[in-house]
């Protein structure tokens, strides 16, 4: 908690430890090479790729569609974030418009994975002070968030929800019940998980002050997200940039002021109730708009055609097979698209050359660029509040190692 | 603070650094510089120190390889304006066998570990970089793996011989690639 050494000296004894690549208190494959003086740590190295999946290489072979599984696989704790964006900056290369019905639904499931992943990093944060209650309380709630997702698409965690253009299919009803329960009873745990952390002394006294930094440093080493608003920037890029239909929108962007494990733990917390209220929103708008059945934009090229059409109409057939083999061809141009991830700004740089598959890909992963600060923050502070650092920081592998 | 307009911009850069911008393009959203290697840093710099500007955040830094340009190594660099929400993309080319540009670790310290990643895909030395070596790929890998020449395909497999489709084994060993080139 108090830096106390700042400089590695010459002639004395340092004790090395390996934390990680498989620590069950980084909760992924980290390596950090300690060095350490008694229980502080005096230096660090870390060591990341050991679930390093080539996705950038592999999606310059593969059609538009079949990127969104690669996407899938970045941070797997809000992965129709990932999904969702990525289809927007294949949309934007494609200049189309999409019906506000579908914006209005992406939202609400893209908030909804907000709060599954916010749900998972500070429950975690809990867990490493040693409360494991909280995190057994809302994690009901993921899953039940997970069991939405599974009535969309069929899948839980790796979903490739969504097309490019729009959903497969329209929300069942059971889903929509299902959003309504979850906006019904989930404050209530929300709030006990809060009165059970916020002002508890024990877990105050773990956080604040654990692995700081500030907003010119945070800025440096290009943060964003939570991370970022918890040093006191209010940079998100749902405001700065609106994509979707995030402009009709009307919510409040929390910041903090120390940039410390307890702010990120608070600013992730008010982010949970804004995504609710933005859920609401757009639940509201949903029902004043006229359009009740629309749920993909008009790109027959990447739109696979109804089952039962495709079985009995040859146009239809067509389309099918033509899409499942990637035989369509997009525009050139160059795409940089980006959007608010669970854990910042997730950017996706697309060059395409016109063919049919994307050129040049290059995700923009927060978690790989703000984790380079990971070194500094922990200078100086016990091996128990690097730990804390980093499930505060929410640095998922998969997005890190891409 | 007033917003400084992209025309302002563009005019700024092109007095101070003349012909060492080449060309202003537009590609949907974004206005992308191509510039010549030598002001990489020179440019970053200057665009974080003028107070009207204040790009002072690195989004991204990755390579693109485009094998059948004249210089076919590129680097790409975009830098946002917090203040002024103004985003710009810079991209500079190389053809050197040992493709070397100058690292931005000293304007943005973010530059560290994008720099390496750029240097592990595509072999891009970057000059002044604190500690270049490979992140995400094994240390004693021999190749860049993000150059259009290797193939996505392992070379150590000797299964995957589907003549009947019209492949050959030449077409994805990256040794008989390495010897065609």
């Amino acid at each position: 908690m108090n830096p106390t050494i700042k400089q590695e000296e010459k002639h004395k004894d340092y004790t090395t430890l390996n934390l990680g690549p498989t620590h069950p208190a980084t909760h992924g494959i980290f390596q950090n090479v300690l060095t350490m003086d008694g229980e502080i740590i005096v230096n660090s190295e870390p060591t990341i790729g050991y679930i390093h999946r080539a996705f950038e290489k592999l999606a310059e072979h593969k059609p538009f569609y079949q990127v969104t599984p690669l996407t899938d696989r970045m941070n797997y704790c809000s992965s129709p974030i990932n999904n969702m964006g990525w289809h927007m900056t294949v949309e934007k290369l494609l200049k189309a418009e999409l019906p506000p019905r579908v914006e209005y639904m992406r939202i609400v499931i893209m908030e909804l994975a907000r709060i599954s992943d916010h749900i998972v990093c500070n429950s975690v944060i809990g867990v490493d002070t040693g409360a494991m209650t909280g995190f057994l309380y809302v994690f009901t709630w993921r899953e039940f968030i997970y069991e939405i997702y599974e009535d969309i698409c069929g899948a839980r965690l790796t979903t490739n929800i969504g097309r490019i253009g729009g959903f497969e299919r329209d929300f069942s009803e059971i889903v929509w019940r299902k959003i309504d329960k979850f906006l019904e009873e989930f404050p209530a745990q929300l709030k006990e998980f809060e009165n059970l952390l916020m002002r508890n002394r024990i877990f105050m006294d773990r956080t604040i002050a654990c692995g700081p930094i500030s907003a010119e440093r945070a800025l440096a080493y290009s943060f964003s997200g939570p991370n970022l608003r918890a040093a006191g920037v209010d940079y998100d890029v749902r405001v700065m940039n609106p994509y979707s239909a995030y402009k009709e929108f009307d919510f409040d962007i929390p910041i903090g002021t120390q940039g410390d494990t307890y702010d990120r733990f608070m600013v992730r917390q008010e982010e949970m109730w804004q995504s609710m209220s933005i859920i609401r929103q757009a639940l509201e708008k949903l029902k004043k708009l006229e359009d009740k059945t629309s749920f993909h934009a008009d790109l027959p090229s990447f739109y696979l055609p109804p089952k039962e059409d495709v079985y009995n109409d040859m146009e239809a057939l067509i389309y099918h097979f033509k899409i499942v083999m990637g035989e369509t061809d997009v525009p050139k141009g160059e795409v940089y698209h980006c959007v608010e991830g669970g854990n910042g700004e997730l950017g996706f740089y697309l060059i395409s050359d016109g063919g049919r598959q994307p050129f040049r890909l290059h995700f923009r992963r927060p978690c790989f660029i703000y984790y380079q600060a990971y070194k500094e923050m922990i200078k100086g502070s016990y091996l128990s509040d690097a730990i804390l650092t980093m499930s505060s920081m929410n640095v998922i592998a998969g997005e890190l190692d891409a | 603070m007033e917003k400084p307009t992209i025309e302002e911009i563009i005019n700024a850069l092109s007095e101070k650094f003349g012909s060492g911008i080449f060309e202003w393009n537009r590609e949907y959203d974004f206005h992308i510089a191509t510039v010549d290697k030598q002001i990489w840093v020179q440019i970053f710099r200057f665009l974080y120190e003028n107070e009207k500007f204040r790009f002072r955040y690195l989004t991204t830094l990755c390579g693109v390889h485009y094998p059948d340009a004249p210089q076919p190594f590129c680097l790409v660099g975009q830098v946002h304006s917090l203040e002024h929400n103004l985003r710009l993309r810079f991209k500079t080319f190389s053809n050197e066998h040992h493709v070397e540009f100058d690292s931005l670790t000293g304007v943005f310290p973010a530059a560290n570990w994008m720099e390496r990643e750029t240097y592990d895909f595509y072999g891009y030395r970057f000059h002044g970089h604190p500690d270049l070596k490979r992140i995400l790929n094994v240390d004693d890998m021999d190749y860049f793996p993000m150059r259009k020449e290797y193939p996505v395909e392992d070379r150590t497999r000797y299964d995957k011989d589907d003549t009947m489709f019209g492949r050959k084994r030449s077409d994805f060993d990256r040794k008989t690639l390495m010897e065609k080139k």
